[in-house]
This record gives structure tokens, sequence and C-alpha cells, in this order.
């Protein structure tokens, strides 16, 4: 008996300093580590998108080359997509799923922490090539777009072969922790935690771990067969072997259109938690949302090809890819009604989390909206090249996730260290990225419809006044986040008021019954709920 | 039993471990070794490469021997019996998915992306002749000769079916208490994955000094090189799978109740066995 007395106050007292975070088998810890990693790269990839945008202010080349600028706007899409959002998400879902259904961690630890550890490696290769070429070797990281499509990507530098490798430790990182996420939610809820109990971010996360397993292992195939392409001496993408590139395109939007619900589930999943909290009422139509998740994790993996439209496929497959595009917005469409039922005559406040949440609802609208323009197979044609499109997903991928994420991360930040942030900076943080935001993105709208064309790092003098105002617009939503980095660091370090353990009068859900902060280790005894 | 005891009803959570972190670190530098070495840097490639491949079998040997001590001192119970059949069966899953995708590129090739190349004005052909035909000829026309089915690809077939047989056969004697006739049986096993190994790998010379198959041969070589090569390296994990559940029936750690890493294994067995099968029939076959 006496050295099971041992074991378990080894497990209270977790290691101190760096070995604590390296060899952590503690959802918290991974957590933490996954959103800090997260947001690191978010300032990365912020930080790239500041300089696409100062290059883009005028017309000319002003800043940097056309080659330079090629590799940044390449690294900052796969910066953004793997290393900034998917593992905030990832750690959002760490730290909160085994507290949501009772669980005492993830059902796999130690194999936990090694999802969290890829993800660094996968960095570290997506940029080393930028410190090579100090060294004489290759000519840059990958320039052929976050979307690295054959034959371009066949012919492009060494940096196309980090990036390979970089895409398969990430396709490691994701399978397992999705693996990991299934497993905890199959096994480990708390006795009484039925299916039908379970909250809507956790079946937001099991329709996107699903998503995940289903997808992703086309895009790694994908990734072989471009470097056996690249080296090897395969046709797999090359005309000239009978291969096809349009291979590549087919299998990274298996992959690709699927991906943006993998990044949207989690954030709507945790945005119905918010609405509810601040409108003091229940979730509205949880059952309709539990299968329009599942309707939608179905439908995603059919309708690749709109990613397409303009590659010459034959017409009977554009109006079938056109018109199952269209079916995702029905589910899409009962969320929305979900999101808006739940919020109905509800006597509602508006802290900052749920500032955010009312956000999402309007910005992803816009996106949805002007995804439904693009889904036309012919007025595609029209805004295929053209910043339509980098409008319409930053208003998908900004409006929904990132917006969902900061909404997530207001809600949950007195959670995690039992400290209220500071409410005024929050609002100040909210009304910025909204204007910052709008006055970026909106512009493109218009510019597309003009028909400047994306990719290309300079453009006709026609279109100078609204890239002046996109440019600084894009300024302001930077600069805008340096409050929240500001708001979190101060709340960090103590400054706020203390938070209770219910931390908002509204919330509901098993994490709330426990102090804030949270203890190390949790529900070691099942609750019942 | 006193653990176990204590434990009653706690779900088995493992102390921190170096292992994940080291594992990272091994793909980092495999990874960066990889992409240094088709460049052309193979001294800096090599070094990078070999530590990383050492330490993989450093951290492979480290993290398996934790969880099989765990076992030994009886902290898994029931609860994290399921959590590993969940995992292996979401593993397998994902694996099953990723051999779906190269089979989906199979059928693309030749189904789709051949027959279009040579339905274009043959001025578009990629060379004089081209046909919409499979096999395909090589680039630029260059013959070469695909295997036949029914040689040593069917004796392979009829090898791995009875790997197959042999892994199950073992698994029930574990169940009934039998440890010597199970071990026997891994042993079988082993030998007849070794057995195909080594054909398949006569095979793959073959191709390249006699048939003239190889990677570049078109889009035929390069599917039938990625089918098979990624099955054979399956059957290779799946064998080092089987050699430590084979060390590990000899030192006698398997018992009618306690028996799940042999089962995992025998899983991932007829996992590689059944993509053998779809192998046989689409890429030798038809």
């Amino acid at each position: 008996m006496s050295t099971v007395d041992i074991d378990a106050m080894e497990e209270q007292h977790h290691p101190r300093g760096i070995t604590r975070w390296l060899y952590t088998t503690n959802h918290k810890d991974i957590g933490i580590l996954y959103i800090a990693f997260g947001f690191l790269m978010f300032i990365v990839g912020g930080i790239l998108a500041m300089l696409i945008r100062a290059e883009l202010m005028e017309p000319g080349m002003k800043v940097m080359g056309p080659e330079l600028y090629n590799q940044i706007i390449s690294v900052h899409g796969l910066v953004m997509v793997f290393a900034a959002l998917m593992p905030v998400s990832a750690g959002m879902v760490n730290y909160l799923i085994p507290m949501m259904i009772g669980a005492p961690d993830m059902a796999l630890p130690r194999l936990n922490n090694f999802s969290f550890w890829l993800l660094p490696p996968a960095a570290i290769l997506l940029v080393l090539p930028w410190l090579l070429e100090f060294f004489g070797i290759g000519n840059g990281t990958l320039d052929t777009g976050w979307t690295m499509y054959a034959p371009l990507s066949v012919q492009s530098g060494p940096g196309m072969d980090f990036a390979i490798f970089a895409v398969l430790l990430l396709f490691l990182s994701s399978t397992l922790a999705s693996i990991n996420i299934l497993v905890t939610v199959l096994n480990l809820r708390a006795p009484g935690m039925t299916w039908d109990k379970i909250p809507i971010f956790v079946w937001s996360w099991v329709n996107t771990a699903v998503l995940l397993i289903v997808v992703f292992p086309a895009l790694a195939g994908a990734a072989i067969m471009l470097l056996l392409d690249r080296h090897f001496g395969t046709h797999f993408f090359s005309a000239a072997g009978g291969g096809d590139p349009l291979l590549w395109v087919h299998m990274f939007w298996f992959f690709g259109h699927p991906e943006v619900y993998i990044l949207l589930l989690p954030t709507a999943g945790i945005l119905v938690h918010i609405l509810s909290t601040f409108a003091r009422k229940p979730v509205y139509g949880y059952k309709a949302q539990v299968y329009s998740f599942a309707a939608i994790t179905m439908i995603s993996v059919i309708v690749w090809a709109h990613h397409m439209y303009t590659s010459g496929l034959p017409t009977a497959a554009n109006i079938y890819f056109m018109f199952s595009t269209m079916a995702i917005s029905i589910p899409v469409g009962i969320l929305f009604i979900c999101w808006f039922g739940t919020i109905w005559k509800g006597s509602m406040t508006f802290e900052t989390p749920m500032l955010f949440a009312l956000g999402y609802i309007v910005l992803f609208g816009i996106g949805g909206l002007t995804g439904l323009i693009l889904s036309d197979a012919a007025a595609d044609q029209q805004y295929h090249g053209a910043y339509f499109v980098i409008a319409h997903f930053h208003y998908t991928l900004i409006g929904g996730p990132v917006m969902g994420v900061l909404a997530a991360s207001y809600y949950y930040l007195p959670k995690l260290t039992g400290r209220m942030y500071d409410e005024t900076l929050g609002k100040w943080h909210f009304w910025l990225t909204m204007i910052g935001f709008n006055v970026t993105f909106f512009p493109q709208f218009l510019l597309g419809i003009d028909g400047m064309p994306r990719r290309i790092a300079d453009y006709a003098v026609k279109f100078a006044p609204l890239n002046m105002a996109s440019s600084i617009g894009a300024f302001v939503l930077g600069a805008a986040q340096l409050i929240f980095l500001y708001n979190v660091y101060r709340t960090l370090v103590g400054a706020g008021k203390p938070a209770t353990g219910r931390v908002w009068d509204g919330a509901q859900g098993l994490e709330f019954t426990l102090p804030s902060p949270p203890p190390y280790h949790t529900f070691e005894v099942p609750p019942t709920v | 039993m006193s653990i176990s005891q204590a434990h009653g009803g706690h779900y088995y959570l493992p102390k921190p471990s170096p292992y994940p972190a080291l594992m990272s670190t091994a793909l980092l530098l495999l990874g960066a070794g990889g992409a240094l070495a088709v460049n052309g840097y193979v001294l800096p490639a090599g070094w990078l490469a070999g530590a990383g491949g050492l330490l993989v079998v450093y951290v492979l040997s480290g993290w398996v021997g934790d969880v099989i001590r765990e076992n030994r001192r009886g902290v898994y119970g029931e609860k994290e019996g399921v959590s590993f059949r969940w995992g292996m069966g979401w593993f397998i899953a994902s694996e099953v998915i990723f051999f779906s995708s190269l089979f989906g590129v199979l059928f693309y090739e030749r189904n789709i992306a051949v027959p279009w190349l040579a339905s274009l004005n043959s001025h578009y052909s990629p060379w004089a002749g081209f046909k919409a035909v499979w096999p395909t000829s090589g680039p630029a026309g260059a013959a070469f000769t695909p295997e036949h089915a029914w040689g040593i690809p069917a004796l392979n077939t009829l090898i791995l079916l009875s790997s197959g047989v042999t892994v199950t056969w073992g698994l029930q004697q574990i169940t009934k208490g039998h440890r010597r006739a199970a071990t026997w049986a891994v042993g079988a096993t082993i030998l007849l994955g070794g057995v195909f190994l080594a054909l398949q790998c006569r095979e793959f010379y073959l191709a390249y000094t006699e048939l003239h198959l190889t990677l570049g041969s078109g889009v035929y070589g390069a599917t039938f090189f990625i089918l098979t090569g990624f099955h054979g390296l399956h059957v290779t994990i799946g064998m080092i799978m089987l050699s430590v559940i084979f060390g590990r029936c000899l030192k006698g750690h398997f018992g009618p109740d306690n028996h799940f890493g042999f089962e995992a294994v025998s899983w991932y067995w007829h996992f590689v066995d059944v993509v053998w099968l779809m192998l046989f029939i689409f890429v030798y076959w038809l």
C-alpha cells in the first residue's frame, strides 16, 4: 500500500520548470501549451499579414520583391490554418472536454502530449528554409500559396520539401489528437453523461475529430506523391507520364474544404454556450444542432470541387458540386436559427465574450452568404481568380473561427486564471477589431467585383484607393490585438478581480461547478450527472 | 493486487514522460534530414536522419516498455482496456482511409486521367501513339512489362492469408491459456511475413532489372509502386509489432484475460491482409 501512496503524491506534485511542460501528461497543461503555441503563431501569421498589406498599400513594388511576397502569403496561410487556429481549437478541447464530461483526463495522456509536441517541429520546418537561405541552401520557403498546386509545386525550390514534411507531421498530430478525443468522449463520460446530455461543444468536436480522421490522410498521401514527383521520377501530377495535375487539386480540396468545417465547428460549438450564458436561457434546439453538425460533416466531404469550377471539369460535375455545396447552407442555416433562438427574448447582457459571439454571427453570416454567391458555378467564373474570394474566406475564417476563439478566450480566461480580465479594454478590443476587420475586408469584395486578381504582389492603379483603405483597416485590426495581449497579460499576473467558480451568473456546465482556477487534477472520482 | 485495489475505480493517469517530446524531436530531425537529402545535401542529412532514426528506436523501446511495465504492475483495469481498444480501432480506421485515398489515386489515374488525355487531339498527347489502355506504356512510350498476377503475387496472397490464420489461431490458444502453442503460432506468423517480404523484394528487384517497370514508368509504375510499397512498409511495421509480441509470449506476459497487446497486433495484421487482397485484385489482377 505504501508504494501506492507515493505514486498518488507524485501525481499531485508535478515537476517544476521546463520539464513540467515537456513531459506533461496533464490535459490542462497540454491545453495551455496548445493555446499558448496557437496564439504565438497568430502573432507570427499576423505579422506576415501586416507585411502583405504593407506591400499592397500602394501600387508598385514598395516593400519586398514578388518572390518574397509569394513566400509570405504561402506561410501566412499555412501558419494561420494549421499552426494558429487548429492548435487553439485543440487546446480548448484538451482543457475543457475532460471537465465538461466529468473525466479525470484525456483517455491517452502520453499520446496527447505527443500530439502537441509534433506542432513546433512542423512550424520549424516551415520557416527553416528562410534560415537555410542565409547559408546558401535553397531559395527560401515554399512560394506556391498554401494550396501547393501542381505543377508549380513540383517545380518549386527546396522549401517545398520542408513544407511536405511539415504537412506530414501535422497529419500525424491531428490524427492522433482526434483519436484521443474520440476515445475520451466514447469511454470516459461520467455516469449519467449520456449522448443526449453532452455539451454542444463536445458534439462539435466529435464531428471535427471524425472529419480530421477521414480527410487528412488524402492530403498526407498527396504530399508523399508530390515528394515522389519532385525527386523520384514519378508522374502522378504530370501529364507527360499519363498523370494529371488536377489530381493534386482534387486531393488537396478533398481535405481542404472539410478543413474549413474543422476550423468552424468547434467555435460554432462554443458559441452556443456563450450565447446561452449571456442570454440566461438554455440552449435552443440541442438536437437540431447535433443533427446539423452531423449533416455538415457528411456533406462537407462530397463538395470539394466547388473550388475547381474554373479548372475545366465536365459541366455535369460542376452542376453536381454546385447543388451539393448549396445543400450545406441548409444545416448551417439551422445553426443560425438555433443561435437566434437561444438569445431570443433572453435577458441579455453584453460582456466582451457576448460581443464577440454576436460579432461572430454577423461576420460569419456575411461569409456564408458570399459563399452562396461563389458556390454558383456560373458566377464563380467571374469571381474565382479575384479578391472577392479573399474577402469571402476571411469573413468566413476570421468572422467565424477567430471571433469564436476570441469570444471563448474572454469567456474562459477567468476560469483558467481565477481572475477577471478588464472589461473596458475588452470592449475597446472588440470594437476596434470589428471596425478594423470590416475596413480591411469589405473593400476587397468591391475590388473583387472590379476584377482585381488575387495572389499577385502588384495591381493596376485604379485599385489604389480601396487597397489603401484595406491596408489601413488591417493595421487597425493588427493593433487591436495588442490590446487583447495586454489584457491577457494583466489577468495572468493577477491584476483583475478574483473570479468565482461559476464566473458568469448564467453559466451552465460541469466545468463551472469547479473552483477558478480548477485544481491540477479534476474529477478523479467521476461526478454523477 | 494492492495497486489495482488502490486505483479501484480510478482511471490510470501515467506520470510525466520524456518520450513524447523526444519522439517529436526525432521526427523533426528525420523531416529536416529528409528534406535536405532529397535536395542533395547528403552528408548533413545523413547525420540528422541517423540521429533521428536512433532516437526513434530509443523512444519506441522506452515508451512501449513503459506501457508493458504498467500492464505488468496491473494498473490497467477494464476502463483503460476499453480506451486501448477504441484507440487501436480508430488508428486502424485512419490507416484504412489512408490506403483508400491511394486506391482513389489508382482509380482516378486509370479511369479518368488516362482516358481524358487520350481523348485529346493527338497534338496534345504526352507521346506519339498514347492510348487509353492500362497498363500505359512508360513516358515517351518506353516499354515495360507489368507483373503477372498469377505468379508470385498469387503465392504471396496465399502466404499472407495463411499468416492471418496462424495469428488468429494463436490468439485463440491464448484465450484458452495454451501459451506454448500461441508462441509457436506467432513465430509461424513472423516467418510467413518474412517470406512474403522477401518475395516482394525479389519482385521489386526483378521489376527494375528485367521488366523495366520503375517509379518512372508513367502513372502505371507510380501507382504500382506507391500502393505495393506502402503495403510493404506496413507489413514491416506489423513484423516489428509481432516480434514484440513474440518476445512477450516467451516471457509469459499473456493470459486468458490479459492479452490486448496480442489482440491489437492481430487486428493490425488482418488490416494489412485485407489491404493486400485489394492490391491483388486491383493492382495485379484486373
